[in-house]
């Protein structure tokens, strides 16, 4: 009973990975550039850090073509997937991050703090991937980030 | 902010009791770090989701919006059919189609033009060009653009009529060079997007010796501002012959306006003098050069090439000939009395040529073009009852233009036809290849699709996609971008994106907006075919439960409407699941409905008229001479017979005079078509509450 349960559950995981690859398989060959690869893995419900990518990609591409093929895809994103490698993180997780990060226990934080942290800590953020945080979710009129909002804002987001 | 260091070393002093709760603890820096890395993880995989669904929204408006040109096939054809078949037929509608689509008048005669006996009253504060143009006359019409004014329609029709006189003096493939001018710049589609091209000339400055331009195709069509966008082009290569170059694009194609938006806003600016306008563009469209070439370097062309395309056979050919892509020359040939001989001379007389290093002699090519072109083109069949017989040359000079103006290019190696659009190729970097190699060519610069960059290298560089349209399918959807070329032949990239609101959207507030476009024109699609897709489901569903698997859901979606689309994807948007995880079908079509209540139709007419409501106003507004907004019921039931048989769709005389019965109010014997064809205009229900939860999402 178990096995068959575990097989449909593999076929209902396999169909997900080959959807969603699909989608950026522009030639129909079954292969999709590796650029694209962080935007599927996350797709499929992951959340990877950079170095996991990193890690995942050298796993797969295909002798640095830039391509990467459905053939090798397949079977390491399904391992990901059925072992939960890159599990969800809980909003709460995620706000206690932000308390970490918010020194004065302030309940917000200013831009410059926000930026100086997230490009200069961890994995930076690019330029661009900053100016879009904060144009998207500071407040404009007090000048500051009420990072509880912001958690509440892209967790709200219907999931696909 | 407080002094660093003593806020520090007051949270270092601060011991907390936690407890159990163990992540809060005195930051230091390794938890700092981790905690970045966190936040980092999480938001990196909020942007990759809307960088998902941004993409499917794009996929959308793609789909829908080459599916709309297959359509467009079908009513060039429809048109063909009706033509080919009904010209002795009297009464208003067929003889006043055959005048605007027939093209009897050969482009390069001259039209009966008598604008300057047109009265412009005192009243009108517009600008009063005056011809040979001078640079107060193209800054007057730009002024008078941005303050939204209309030129008069005298001076409308004697630039065009200048602007016929000087592209026929033109060759077919103009030449340019970098060596007594500065860059030249080089912009793709505008679409009737004004604001796109002021915000060119602004940033760029205006077509000037020291600012050269090239505009490569598909000015009209779809913005609402074609005809100022093509007035202002016209102007400035009248003003600059030498500086300013027009390439021919599929949009410029009196067919496809008729669909696209071009005809109609012609129609609504000149109620009195649209129709002369119309017949001048539809011969400047036809006269406009198809290509440009830099350097003998750069080959510049709106859609692509095929493995058949040969420039110096480009260059020798009349392009006039082609007056639109999608009515097959030979009908329009056969009306031009044109000897045989003449036209030998005429092809003689080669205005360029290339140095070739082909081998192969182009009048022995003979390939069978019929069967293919009508493999590729549907709207051939209704011509296939006629069988007179066609030189394969008229094919092959039609076959050039087309897939110039059509193609598209792609990864993979080879040339195919290119279904998608139905009409040109698809193009694989083994025949850029071989053209850029055949003509000593460097590069191909092409228009024709839209780029959410506003540009796009493929073939390894050798092909660049430059598109000027931004915001095309939705505000925030892409930007738009010019090429600026110099001596050294690099090309630079400028982009932009035309605002309309003061503040910078976010990608978040641009991924909805435009998601909630797509998804209406998508649920507006599905809707439309209703009675087909509610067939389909219940094959799936024999014991009438209501629902169906995802699976066979999306296969019927598939199959329906042709659209290829992750349908799993989009599900949650577009309808609602049961509790056992199958698909309740019934609400796709919910929150849709008529606009007025419907006339007593069936459903399967409902849906026809639904899908086809577009080619119907464009049909009616033809037949509609006088711009009153009322034909005969005659007139309604001959055209809408004609349509429907055309179409394929059952149904019997009874049932179309039932219809023109009860939408004729008055009883009168005229229709007011605009309030029919309003009932079949797709309402969505939700459309106040949509603007809240940017389109419903089913759990």
């Amino acid at each position: 009973m178990a096995e068959s349960k575990q097989s449909a559950e593999l076929t209902e995981v396999q169909k997900k990975i080959r959807a969603t690859f699909e989608a950026f398989d522009y030639e129909f060959n079954n292969t999709v550039d590796v650029r694209e690869i962080g935007t599927i893995i996350y797709a499929l419900g992951c959340f990877p850090s950079q170095k996991d990518l990193h890690d995942f990609i050298a796993q797969v591409e295909e002798d640095h073509t830039g391509w990467i093929h459905l053939d090798k895809f397949l079977p390491a994103m399904t391992e990901v997937l059925l072992e939960h490698k890159f599990p969800p993180i809980p909003e709460d997780l995620v706000l206690q991050a932000f308390e970490v990060l918010d020194k004065e226990k302030k309940g917000y934080l200013d831009p410059e703090e926000l930026t100086k942290y997230m490009t200069q800590e961890g994995e930076p953020f690019t330029q661009v991937e900053m100016d879009e945080m904060l144009t998207a979710h500071a407040d404009h009129e007090k000048n500051c980030i009420c990072y509880k909002d912001l958690i509440s804002q892209l967790t709200i987001d219907p999931d696909l | 902010m407080g002094c660093g260091t003593s806020v520090a070393t007051e949270i270092q002093g601060k011991k907390v009791e936690t407890g159990d709760d163990v992540t809060i603890k005195i930051p230091n820096p390794a938890l700092t770090m981790k905690a970045a890395i966190l936040i980092q993880r999480w938001y990196r995989r909020y942007v990759a989701r809307l960088e998902m669904r941004r993409r499917y929204t794009w996929n959308i408006f793609q789909s829908i919006e080459y599916a709309g040109e297959q359509d467009q096939l079908q009513l060039s054809s429809f048109f063909s059919f009706m033509l080919d078949n009904f010209t002795q037929l009297n009464g208003n509608g067929p003889d006043l189609i055959s005048q605007l689509l027939d093209p009897v008048v050969d482009p390069w005669l001259d039209r009966d033009t008598c604008y300057n006996l047109i009265p412009v009253p005192e009243s009108y504060t517009g600008p009063r060009l005056s011809f040979p143009l001078s640079i107060s006359d193209t800054n007057a019409l730009l002024s008078a653009f941005k303050e939204q004014q209309t030129l008069h329609a005298r001076y409308v029709l004697q630039l065009l009529y200048e602007t016929k006189k000087l592209l026929k003096q033109m060759p077919n493939i103009i030449h340019l060079s970098t060596s007594y001018t500065k860059e030249i710049t080089i912009c793709g589609d505008l679409h009737g997007r004004l604001d796109d091209l002021l915000l060119i000339f602004y940033k760029n400055g205006l077509p000037s010796a020291e600012t050269p331009y090239v505009f490569n195709g598909d000015f009209v069509d779809r913005g609402k501002k074609s005809i100022e966008v093509v007035i202002l082009l016209f102007a400035y290569l009248l003003l600059y012959p030498d500086y300013m170059h027009l390439n021919r694009g599929n949009h410029e194609d009196h067919i496809m306006n008729l669909r696209y938006g071009f005809t109609k806003e012609v129609m609504q600016k000149y109620k009195t003098h649209s129709r002369e306008i119309l017949q001048l563009f539809q011969d400047i469209f036809s006269l406009l050069p198809v290509a440009t070439v830099i350097d003998g370097k750069i080959l510049i062309v709106h859609g692509g090439i095929s493995e058949q395309t040969d420039l110096d056979f480009l260059s020798s050919i009349e392009r006039h000939k082609v007056k639109s892509a999608l009515r097959f020359p030979r009908h329009s040939l056969e009306q031009l009395d044109i000897s045989q001989s003449s036209r030998q001379t005429k092809i003689m007389r080669s205005t360029d040529s290339f140095c070739s290093s082909s081998s192969h002699s182009k009048n022995q090519k003979t390939p069978n073009l019929r069967s293919a072109a009508t493999h590729r083109l549907p709207f051939l069949d209704s011509l296939s009852s006629i069988s007179v017989p066609s030189p394969p040359q008229h094919e092959r000079e039609w076959k050039q233009i087309v897939d110039i103006l059509w193609s598209d290019p792609k990864m993979q190696e080879g040339c195919s036809p290119n279904t998608f659009r139905g009409g040109g190729c698809y193009f694989g970097p083994d025949i850029t290849q071989r053209l850029l190699l055949q003509h000593g060519l460097q590069l191909l610069i092409r228009s024709h699709e839209c780029k959410q960059e506003g540009y796009e290298l493929c073939h390894g560089g050798q092909v660049i996609t430059i598109f000027s349209a931004s915001n095309y399918y939705e505000e925030g959807s892409n930007r738009g971008a010019y090429i600026k070329v110099g001596r050294e032949l690099v090309p630079r990239f400028y982009q932009y994106q035309v605002s309309r609101t003061t503040r910078r959207l976010t990608l978040t507030q641009r991924v909805r907006a435009a998601e909630g476009s797509a998804l209406k024109a998508l649920k507006e699609k599905l809707f439309s075919h209703r009675t087909e897709l509610m067939a389909g489901f219940q094959q799936y569903d024999q014991n009438n439960t209501g629902t169906v698997s995802v699976s066979e859901w999306a296969l019927v979606l598939e199959a329906g409407l042709r659209l290829d689309l992750p349908w799993r994807t989009l599900r949650p948007h577009l309808s609602r699941l049961a509790p056992d995880g199958s698909v309740e079908y019934q609400s796709c079509f919910e929150d849709m409905g008529p606009g007025i209540p419907l006339p007593q139709v069936t459903p399967n007419l409902a849906d026809t008229l639904f899908r086809y409501r577009t080619d119907i106003e464009i049909i009616f507004n033809i037949i509609d001479k006088d711009h009153s907004g009322l034909i005969s019921t005659e007139e309604f039931r001959n055209t809408w017979r004609l349509f429907s048989a055309h179409l394929g769709v059952d149904i019997d005389d009874r049932a179309i005079d039932d219809l023109a019965r009860s939408i004729d109010f008055n009883k009168d014997g005229s229709i007011d078509f605009t309030e029919f064809l309003e009932a079949f205009r797709v309402v969505h229900k939700l459309d106040s509450k949509d603007q809240q939860f940017n389109g419903k999402t089913f759990q």
